[in-house]
């Protein structure tokens, strides 16, 4: 073959021509390893790259911390598909409308209808049985609050003889700036294929290298979760066909993960009648993510002509949170979900984003009567892209069961995985696990084990900043009430605001005020974030010591706020430039009275005689008068004896 | 007051619509084609196919190219996008460079915990325990080994019921008419040609270079006379896949001689400069087609090199081209190429061993100075014995993988295949050496391979005094099977007494040499194919038909029956075979059983060797139980091709370095049969192995004659 046509294609997809080179290359950030093993003994590996995405995160209670440097996100087409399955089946459409093909009959195409799921090993096993009684008897109240109002009496009636038993496996993609074995950029929303390189393509001959930044992620957010970090663990292949899945395996992590045995804190809403929780986390692990099946020609799968992948995804690194089956409720298991989320964007790990599968949450729901231990048949639910629709899922789902159950149709109830339908507000059955998937997981060959030593454990625990529910304690320990708890310590963002004005040195209660009440709907009302407004910690304080001092009124701050948010102009700046300081000369205030009174005598005259009820129309005048300046107390008092005086 | 809000989603709708946008066909020409701009460059599942109308070929579609730009849009931090390591890399030193050890690698211990990585250098359990752990373990690899050998005669049938875990469920009769003529092209006619082997091995790449330096000849000189070689011995031969064409081969030597003649030094052009070089063709070479011998990599061209293929083009090697192999490496006699069949030089009739044949039958027929090999149960030092080579296969972790396509990833190893120990040392020194880019690949420090290997008029009367050396056992007893440990079957009378001749010449040359015995030694072929044949299933799963390669059957029978028929007409019986018997040792409820316990002989295995050259500095033994057979003579029995890997498949398990040197002929073909005497030595120990090589290469009573003649009158 001459060389010129050697070079005029790659046959790989990856790149065109000769003059352009391809990158190889690990992650940036990969892992520094060592190259052989010591005397026989299994390999060390220090860890002690330089590091290189290191942000200062600082656990200080009053101290503003640096932004996360996750960027915001930007648009979202992510049709969450459940992830991690074995595939199914497949049909073919004929003929496409507008096919211009040459040589004859339309093209036929694929047409994939669904994925199917794998066992779900890792949450099989029985529950814990002495968190699950515990948290049976101090949750089931909240049963009766659910938000779902349709099938609240039911959930309710449901609750009174049975009990679900629910568990959650929680996948967050972690914020390093490349994928989890190559180089490539692991933005969202780049054009299709356009982050892809040999090795996440799965090119013949390509081999894994561990990004560091990732493993660095996943040891701080497993921290985060109160987890035991093995000091050696290993990959693995979970090996399975599908098109997004390049290589024909999944690189996870089967029998030693990362991190084991963690626990999770929840406040319940105090709408919901509010109580504390516990969820055991029994593993976390790493893994890489697949691509994204594009159907072409529709929305979704249904109607579309066709099918496409794009492997962006592929490789970006993912830590799986598989939970104890320790939650009772749709609302624990949704309030469980909004706590991950919380902590990862807490400890800047993940933007935890659910619509652009930042986060997504596999449920497993099995029912059974109240006090038996045998475990119901469990099954899964995948496809919820919110908590609310998690919990309104595990709701229906649980439900569903106890219908079947209470009819004698227990067996009707089998182990398989369901899809929730946002639209019908519905579980359907999507794939039977008669046939349990085998993925017949093995050691990753091309990878060495992780060894983590112990000082870099302790430098990642360093970390870790103060965490919801420290925050969501202290903030209690400070007198606010558990609603404002709950508001303010929810976003990570506005909390850090929060403590930045009370830095300050403002009231702990007036600050919580001005930022859940007025600071809060202005940002709603522009579909505004925290971080968009241009108001310094130090002006709110200002602004808020302005009032308090009486140097402008209450009404007045309320007036300048919204120039404060948007342009971040100091308050008093404002204030003097605009002549708003409250009026407390007495002076000055009994010439306005005066006046005001001059200008009308009727009602004057009709005061004295006894309609004291005009005071309000004078007070209203002199404030007309002042521009809304005048001090109210001293304004009043003056007014009063003035009134009087006559 | 959410942090982070989703925005801006894109409007419905908006993806889906079509449009034209306009590619290069295979021809070079710009073709419109229709994609929907929400989903454009996908390495599409269906939608191609239709898009070359102007060209009859379709493959080129099947991926559809990136723009230039989006790949240059995440330009590589750590080598600036030519594999070089940015100053910044830091490689942590471990405490002992020398030791070697396997992802995924099971050490047993008396409780029987599995999953302790790494071996005990002291063994902790009672080996009377072990034994018999191990023993039941070979036991049922064996009979593994043996269902599926059987299942493969009696059809697929009662295997079929994998499918249900992602298996490609294979046919049920093998096709024959996979072979296919040379699909070379005759790079000019000859009428004489010297079928070259000296019958005194001399350094050729040293004498390249002495020609080149003493303007005696010039490179493009030299290339024309091996490509002319190439062009007539390919008919006979079949060494190649592909071959370069002698525009891009004599361009390279021309500019070469350009350099010389500008008065540059030959040293400072590398290594090995103008050096005609092989590569096996499962070693990706950037723009030149890589198919590993398979059809379901057919026309596959690489976007990259190598890392030793970089490596050897930095040296200043020509790449003649790619040499054939059984598909995937799999296999020892490079009949299971898909492609054609390689012939031994030594007897055209007789197969050339494998799987890297091709580079074996290019470099003994002098097609190619040396050749690029790689070696997972014996794929380098099974060639090179029966065509009369120096084979090195070198420590585990010693040569990147990178670029390699994968087999079986704790196995593989890339090594090198020459005409003397010289010129495998100068090649060694070139590829080895820490890869980035491959996890597995060691720091240690490359010696200077070649500092050892003194002229034979330096050597002293004794030049291996003080060297231990142990021939093992249980490979040259004559036993029919029946004492313990001994091999089963036996191996070739011819075969002991060349390496018995050879140990005693080892010993007049100062060594001691000592009988030692390895009872695991037979335990290490059924856990060898337990565990290849587990990671090939793993690393043949990308072969699937949506990215690249082959794409078969996905108009008519969907997703399921793209996966099948692309597997089904890509892959060869062979591969199949061990697809399958992977599948099922990895399967659910036979892990345990299979991979597991092989991993544990594994351990076994290595512990035994590791031990022996604790004691010695080298351990002798043959390199195959025969000579080379006859083409066909075990194709239909896969069992016997296995046992032909014995002698070599523990070097694999331990990770170890080892290398072949001819050491006598027997009775065959035209002019006898070559044999090869197999050196395995401590990791990392190639410079050691390669100084015992040399000494005895140099001073061998017995020599190799010059190759019959090749070309038919
Ligand atoms: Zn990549």
């Amino acid at each position: 073959m001459h060389p010129s046509a050697a070079h005029a294609i790659s046959w790989s997809g990856v790149q065109r021509s000769s003059a352009a080179s391809i990158c190889l290359c690990p992650p940036a950030e990969r892992v520094a390893c060592s190259g052989g093993a010591t005397g026989g003994q299994p390999r060390v590996h220090s860890l002690w790259g330089p590091p290189q995405q290191r942000r200062d995160v600082n656990g200080g209670a009053n101290r503003f911390p640096t932004r996360r440097q996750v960027p915001p996100p930007k648009g979202c087409v992510c049709d969450a598909l459940p992830k991690e399955t074995g595939m199914k089946s497949l049909s073919v459409r004929g003929k496409e409308e507008g096919c211009q093909g040459g040589g004859g009959g339309g093209r036929r195409r694929l047409l994939l209808l669904s994925r199917g799921s794998g066992a779900s090993w890792t949450t099989s096993g029985p529950s814990s049985s002495r968190t699950a009684e515990s948290w049976a008897n101090h949750c089931c109240r909240t049963l009766l609050t659910v938000r779902a109002a349709s099938t609240a009496t039911d959930v309710a009636e449901a609750a009174t003889e049975y009990e679900a038993v629910i568990g959650l496996e929680t996948h967050v993609q972690l914020a390093a700036k490349t994928k989890a074995f190559c180089s490539c950029p692991s933005e969202f929303g780049a054009e299709p294929n356009s982050n892809v390189c040999p090795v996440c393509m799965g090119l013949p001959g390509t081999l894994p290298v561990l990004n560091e930044k990732v493993l660095e992620l996943a040891v701080r957010t497993s921290l985060a979760l109160g987890c035991n970090i093995a000091r050696t663990s290993k990959f693995d292949r979970k090996q399975y066909f599908y098109p997004d899945l390049p290589k024909g395996y999944q690189i996870s992590q089967f029998d030693e993960p990362l991190a084991t045995g963690g626990h999770v804190d929840i406040d319940l809403p105090v709408e919901s009648g509010g109580g504390h929780c516990r969820v055991g986390i029994t593993r976390a692990h790493v893994e890489e993510d697949a691509g994204k099946i594009v159907y072409a020609g529709a929305d979704r799968l249904s109607g579309s002509e066709y099918t496409q992948v794009d492997l962006n995804r592929a490789g970006i690194p993912v830590l799986e949170i598989v939970s104890e089956p320790d939650m009772r409720t749709g609302l624990q298991a949704a309030e469980y979900a909004s706590e991950v989320q919380r902590i990862v964007r807490y400890i800047g790990v993940s933007n935890g984003n659910m619509q652009e599968g930042s986060m997504r949450c596999d449920v497993n729901v099995s029912v059974r009567p109240k006090g038996r231990a045998k475990l119901g048949t469990k099954v899964e639910i995948k496809n919820m892209n919110s908590f609310s629709a998690i919990q309104k899922a595990i709701d229906f789902e649980i439900v569903r069961q106890v219908e079947l159950l209470k009819e004698g149709k227990g067996d009707d109830i089998c182990q398989e995985t369901r899809l929730w339908d946002e639209g019908n507000q519905q579980t359907i059955a999507m794939r039977s696990k008669e046939g349990l998937a085998d993925y017949r997981y093995f050691p990753e060959p091309d990878l060495r084990e992780v060894v983590l030593a112990e000082e870099y454990i302790d430098r990642v625990r360093q970390t870790v900043p103060e965490l919801p529910h420290e925050k969501r304690r202290r903030y209690e320990a400070a007198g606010l009430s558990m609603k404002d708890v709950l508001v303010l310590a929810n976003d990570v963002d506005v909390a850090e605001y929060f403590e930045a004005v009370l830095a300050c040195g403002t009231d702990v209660k007036s600050a919580a005020n001005w930022i859940m009440g007025d600071v809060t709907a202005f940002l709603k009302a522009n579909k505004m974030t925290v971080r968009d407004m241009k108001m310094l910690p130090s002006s709110l304080a200002e602004l808020i010591s302005l009032i308090e001092d009486k140097t402008i009124s209450g009404k007045i701050g309320k007036e300048i706020l919204p120039e404060l948010l948007t342009t971040g102009t100091a308050p008093r700046k404002i204030v003097e430039a605009k002549g708003l300081l409250q009026i407390s000369d007495p002076a000055a205030l009994e010439a306005i009275i005066d006046e005001v009174l001059a200008a009308n005598p009727k009602q004057l005259q009709d005061y004295r005689q006894g309609k004291t009820k005009l005071q309000g129309f004078f007070t209203g005048q002199v404030m007309k008068k002042s521009g809304g300046k005048a001090n109210p107390v001293l304004m009043n008092e003056i007014l009063v004896r003035k009134l009087n005086s006559g | 007051m959410a942090a982070i809000a989703a925005r801006g989603s894109v409007a419905p709708g908006t993806h889906h619509r079509l449009m034209h946008d306009i590619s290069t066909c295979c021809t070079g020409q710009e073709v419109h084609f229709r994609r929907s701009p929400g989903v454009s460059r996908l390495p599409i599942l269906a939608v191609c196919r239709r898009l070359c109308t102007l060209c009859s070929k379709m493959t080129p579609f099947r991926a559809v190219i990136p723009s230039a730009s989006a790949t240059f849009r995440n330009p590589c931090k750590a080598c600036n996008w030519h594999g070089r390591a940015s100053p910044s890399t830091q490689f942590s030193k471990s405490r002992d460079p020398e030791a070697i050890s396997f992802p995924g690698f099971l050490a047993i211990r008396p409780g029987g915990k599995q999953h302790q990585k790494g071996a005990h250098s002291s063994a902790t359990f009672s080996s009377t325990a072990s034994m018999a752990l191990s023993v039941a373990a070979a036991a049922s690899a064996t009979s593994l080994l043996c269902s599926i050998a059987v299942s493969q005669r009696q059809g697929w049938g009662h295997l079929g019921s994998f499918s249900s875990t992602g298996l490609i469920p294979l046919p049920r009769r093998l096709t024959s008419d996979c072979r296919r003529s040379s699909q070379l092209h005759v790079v000019r006619n000859v009428t004489t040609v010297k079928s070259s082997v000296a019958t005194k091995p001399a350094g050729a790449i040293r004498k390249i270079q002495r020609m080149l330096e003493s303007r005696e000849r010039s490179a493009v000189e030299i290339t024309e006379e091996y490509l002319s070689r190439v062009g007539a011995l390919e008919p006979s031969l079949h060494s190649f896949l592909h071959v370069a064409s002698d525009d891009e081969m004599l361009t390279q030597a021309a500019a070469l001689d350009r350099h010389l003649a500008e008065g540059k030094e030959l040293a400072a052009l590398g290594p090995l400069a103008g050096v005609p070089t092989g590569v096996k063709d499962n070693i990706c070479t950037k723009g030149m087609p890589t198919t590993a011998g398979s059809k379901i990599l057919e026309g596959y061209r690489p976007p990259y090199d190598a890392s030793v293929v970089k490596r050897i083009k930095d040296a200043g090697a020509l790449v003649v081209g790619k040499t054939n192999l059984d598909e995937f490496g799999m296999g020892s006699s490079t009949e299971n190429s898909a492609y054609f069949r390689t012939a031994n030089p030594w007897d055209l009739s007789r197969v050339p061993g494998g799987s890297s044949g091709g580079s074996a039958a290019a470099v003994a027929a002098n097609q190619c100075v040396a050749a690029l090999g790689s070696d997972t149960g014996g794929s380098i030092r099974l060639p090179a014995s029966f065509c009369g080579l120096v084979g090195l296969k070198p420590t585990y972790g010693r040569v990147s993988r990178l670029g390699l396509i994968g087999y079986a990833s704790s196995l593989d190893t890339i090594g090198v295949l020459a005409q003397s120990v010289e010129d495998a040392a100068i090649m060694m020194g070139v590829i080895s050496g820490q890869d980035i880019c491959d996890s597995t690949s060691s720091h240690s420090e490359v010696p200077d391979y070649t500092a050892g290997l003194e002229p034979l008029d330096s050597f002293s009367s004794k030049p291996l005094k003080g060297v231990r050396l142990g021939i093992i056992k249980e490979t040259i007893g004559e036993g029919d099977g029946l004492e313990e440990g001994v091999i089963r079957g036996g191996v070739d009378s011819g075969v002991i007494n060349a390496i018995k001749d050879a140990g005693r010449h080892l010993e007049e040359l100062g060594a001691t040499l000592d009988e030692v015995s390895l009872p695991t030694f037979a335990l290490g072929l059924p856990a060898y194919y337990v565990l290849a044949t587990s990671e090939a299933s793993s690393n043949l799963a990308r072969y699937d038909g949506v990215r690249y390669g082959l794409r078969e059957g996905g108009e008519d029978n969907g997703l399921a029956g793209m996966y099948k028929e692309t597997r089904r007409r890509g892959l060869g019986p062979e591969v199949k075979r061990r697809i399958l018997m992977g599948t099922y040792a990895l399967s659910a409820g036979y892990y345990d059983a299979y991979y597991k316990k092989a991993q544990q002989v594994r351990t076994l295995v290595q512990q035994d060797l590791v031990r022996a050259l604790s004691i010695f500095d080298a351990l002798l033994l043959p390199t195959a139980p025969t000579a080379a057979f006859r083409l066909g003579e075990k194709i239909t029995e896969p069992l016997s091709m296995y046992v032909g890997d014995m002698m070599t498949v523990n070097v694999n398990l331990a990770g170890l370095p080892a290398l072949v040197v001819p050491c006598g002929t027997v009775p065959g073909g035209p002019k006898g049969l070559p044999v090869g005497l197999q050196l395995i030595g401590r990791a990392f120990g190639e410079g050691q192995l390669l100084r015992y090589g040399h000494i005895f290469e140099q001073t061998a009573p017995v020599r190799l004659g010059p190759l019959p003649e090749l070309i038919p009158a």
